[in-house]
């Protein structure tokens, strides 16, 4: 039993599941007074502060009165959470009788005429939130993937060569500082004079947003990745020089294993600073995801508008932090693997 | 959900009488507009709930969108078939001032619906050189000269005076500068050298899109502006603002928003046009029926969060025939919006000169232009071929009524002069009007020597 919490104690906590090893603990019979501590510390704590956050945030909101009325508190933010779900049932509900619909007018245009074209058109009514997370989340996927496949063989490059680092050192440095809202522009105006295509695969306001996450999200796996193949110890280079490995077997073989736990410290970092930047792309380029719900709702200026863009502050933190988590437990997994 | 059963019941009858496809092959039956958050979009919003568009085998998409500037951009690069716009935008996209590209529309979407808000600080200022009635109420409508004193002791204490419009083509801007013009507010013009139009202004005008305005209003980068519903009431009901006079009262039943694509869109989807103006003229007739019977069902639809999203009161205030100047002054407005009677959604040609003498008048178009070149400009853009062709085929259809169409205009609207400041409009003259303009350019002015004669 002993044994077995330890062994999972380390996974527990990358998920932020560490309060469950003091119970786990107490459980097995372990000393009590001890584990109520460390549960006191690693959950207690933790519930305490939100609980204060939650009470100090729902009595500074009462007091402040914006024009679109009161800032709206826990209360508010909880009932627009579960409106938005309910709208997005409500949305289901449309796209089924807009399917029914279409199924009849088919069937009636096939009965007059069996020789007629018919063919099943798309739901034409508006994403709901849960789609516009979905939206969100494949664009900075798509972002950073592209972003991963410039950044990790540059990084690779740069660092093997000093002649290469030399060179584009200046560049990232220059670029990596860049909102994205100065990108964006550039992009549109390059997306549409180079993306011309009459049935596009995807929508333009998506590669604008996908490739403006790229733009700013490459430079701390660049930069990592780079460092980690420069920091790998020269006695393993020599090694595979010694073998006489070819270059390629050389790089895969022994640089990157070697490189891989600081390359995944890049790639956290970027998916993070993708996630983060990607709000803002959305807004300016209408990408239906989560940026444009809040500028919509911004623009909206009902009374429930503030509410429904705190539930998506929420729903940004918590996407980023689980995003951030699952990108840890990667690293973890080949990390150990890689030094096995 | 009253409209859903009615929209069910319009469904099955044209199922079983199956009208709808036999006469219109279209080329394209999945569209996706734009339109920006303003009450006036309503006849889209209408079309597509009340199935409409459906009726004439369209599936479209409504997309809001974030400026009048992206969705003019997005129309011209393809990803928008179509759009709800300004009426200077079709205009001004194909003579060239801001944007380059050839825009056309075969359907005006409303009359009316704008107003002008100043902040309250303002307002308080204004209000001792505003004419009061013998019920200790404002007279309307209010003139800018009441404004005036106000822009001038902000002018002497070295204060800018700002005021907020939509873009630079729209209407609000039009209206803006009209007023101010008629009160003697010089409101600056364009040229090459200033594309802010502000040469020579009392009042410094500038570019805010429509649903930030209460908020800059706010924050007090600008004292006062001019836009559409709901964006004037929500000021005087959230108490950051005082909406002093309607466009109604600046020019009685003047033409509003378009339904806007490009020439290319409309050639190569001819039929597809056509039915998507007969689902529009419905929606407008929808709006417009049994005296404004429609209004509170179509303000539930607007107030939801997809369409203008702003609280059903506030939308309610305009689209139900009132308007709400200061805090419980609610007077009777009945054609504040416009979306049928009076042939509103005709296309004329005389509304489309009317935009660009004022374009000439503010000095985007730099130079003098024959009255011939106003006409043949109104018609590349103005297309009422298109109207007719869907107006005839919905009479046919029964779903229309012959009188409500003027079959026969050659699309100029008898000489009109219901403006603020008594001017004749007649758009068969447009150089004779700008002329009749005390505060503008005219005749051979540039904006240039305009502003060397104000400045001596």
């Amino acid at each position: 039993m002993q044994m077995l919490i330890n062994r999972v104690n380390p996974y527990l906590a990358l998920l932020g599941l560490g309060w469950l090893v003091p119970i786990m603990k107490i459980a097995s019979g372990e000393n009590l007074a001890q584990q109520l501590r460390d549960l006191w510390q690693q959950l207690g704590v933790p519930l305490l502060a939100i609980g204060l956050f939650l009470a100090v945030w729902g009595g500074i909101a009462a007091r402040i009165d914006t024009s679109l009325g009161g800032v709206p508190g826990p209360a508010a933010v909880w009932h627009e959470a579960q409106n938005l779900v309910v709208e997005h049932q409500a949305e289901r509900e449309r796209r089924a009788e807009f399917y029914a619909r279409q199924e009849a007018r088919n069937a009636a245009a096939l009965a007059e005429n069996p020789a007629a074209e018919v063919r099943v058109r798309r739901y034409t009514g508006k994403p709901t939130y849960l789609d516009q997370i979905l939206t969100s989340l494949a664009t900075v996927f798509t972002g950073f993937l592209l972003g991963t496949l410039v950044a990790v063989p540059l990084g690779v490059l740069a660092g093997l060569s000093k002649t290469v680092n030399a060179a584009i050192n200046p560049l990232v440095q220059i670029f990596k500082p860049v909102s994205p809202l100065a990108w964006l522009p550039i992009v549109t105006m390059v997306v549409s004079a180079v993306y011309v295509s009459s049935e596009p695969l995807l929508q333009k306001s998506f590669v604008n947003s996908a490739i403006t996450v790229t733009l700013c999200s490459l430079w701390p796996a660049l930069i990592n990745t780079s460092l980690g193949v420069a920091s790998i110890d020269k006695d393993l280079m020599n090694v595979g020089r010694v073998l006489q490995l070819g270059w390629f077997t050389q790089v895969f073989k022994i640089v990157l294993p070697s490189a891989l736990p600081l390359i995944f410290t890049g790639l956290r970092l970027s998916l993070g600073v993708g996630w983060m930047v990607l709000i803002a792309a959305e807004m300016l380029a209408q990408n239906p995801g989560l940026g444009k719900f809040v500028w919509d709702e911004f623009q909206n200026g009902s009374s429930e508008s503030l509410a429904r863009i705190l539930v998506a502050v929420f729903t940004i933190g918590i996407i980023g932090f689980l995003l951030d988590r699952i990108m840890l437990a990667l690293q973890a997994a080949f990390t150990y693997s890689a030094n096995r | 959900m009253g409209y859903a059963h009615a929209f069910v019941a319009t469904l099955s009858l044209a199922v079983a009488t199956s009208g709808w496809s036999e006469e219109l092959q279209l080329e394209q039956d999945e569209l996706r507009f734009g339109f920006i958050k303003l009450t006036d979009m309503a006849p889209l919003a209408v079309a597509y709930e009340l199935g409409y568009f459906e009726d004439e085998g369209l599936f479209v998409t409504l997309e809001p969108q974030a400026n009048w500037k992206v969705l003019l951009d997005r129309v011209i690069t393809g990803e928008l078939d179509g759009a709800h716009m300004l009426a200077g935008q079709p205009l001004g996209a194909t003579i060239g001032f801001g944007t380059d590209a050839h825009i056309v529309t075969s359907f005006s979407m409303d009359l009316n619906g704008n107003g002008i808000t100043v902040s309250n600080e303002v307002w308080r200022a204004m209000k001792p050189h505003v004419p009061m009635g013998a019920d200790g109420k404002p007279l309307h409508p209010i003139k800018a000269d009441a404004l005036k004193p106000v822009v001038e002791s902000y002018r002497a204490a070295g204060k800018p005076f700002n005021m907020g419009m939509v873009f630079p083509v729209s209407t609000h801007n039009y209206e803006l500068r009209y007023w101010l013009a008629a009160g003697g507010i010089h409101p600056g013009y364009y040229s090459s050298a200033d594309v802010n139009g502000q040469s020579g202004a009392d009042v410094l005008l500038s570019v805010t899109p429509p649903p930030q305005m209460p908020a800059t209003l706010e924050a007090g980068t600008i004292y006062g502006y001019s836009v559409g519903e709901p964006w004037n009431q929500q000021a005087v009901i959230k108490g950051i603002g005082v909406p002093v006079i309607t466009d109604y009262e600046i020019w009685r039943n003047n033409p509003e928003k378009v339904f806007g694509v490009t020439e290319g869109w409309a050639k190569a989807n001819p039929n597809t046009h056509v039915a998507v103006v007969k689902a529009l003229i419905r929606a407008a007739m929808w709006l417009d029926a049994n005296a404004n019977a429609n209004r509170s069902a179509a303000v539930e639809i607007l107030a939801r969060s997809e369409y203008v999203g702003a609280d059903a009161a506030v939308i309610a205030n305009s689209m139900t025939g009132t308007f709400e100047y200061e805090r419980g002054d609610k007077r009777s407005v009945p054609d504040f919006n416009v979306f049928f009677r009076y042939y509103a959604t005709y296309p004329y040609y005389s509304d489309a000169i009317w935009y660009l003498t004022q374009m000439r008048r503010w000095g985007q178009i730099g130079e003098q232009k024959t009255d011939e070149w106003y006409a043949a400009t109104a018609k590349s853009v103005y297309r009422p071929e298109v109207y007719l062709k869907a107006a005839r085929l919905l009479v046919e259809e029964g779903l229309a009524n012959e009188q409500d169409f003027p079959w026969t205009t050659d699309g100029y609207r008898a000489p009109q002069s219901e403006f603020i400041d008594g001017v004749v409009y007649d758009g068969r003259l447009p150089n004779a009007y700008l002329e009749s303009l005390a505060i503008g350019l005219k005749g051979t002015d540039t904006p240039a020597s305009r502003e060397l004669v104000s400045a001596e």
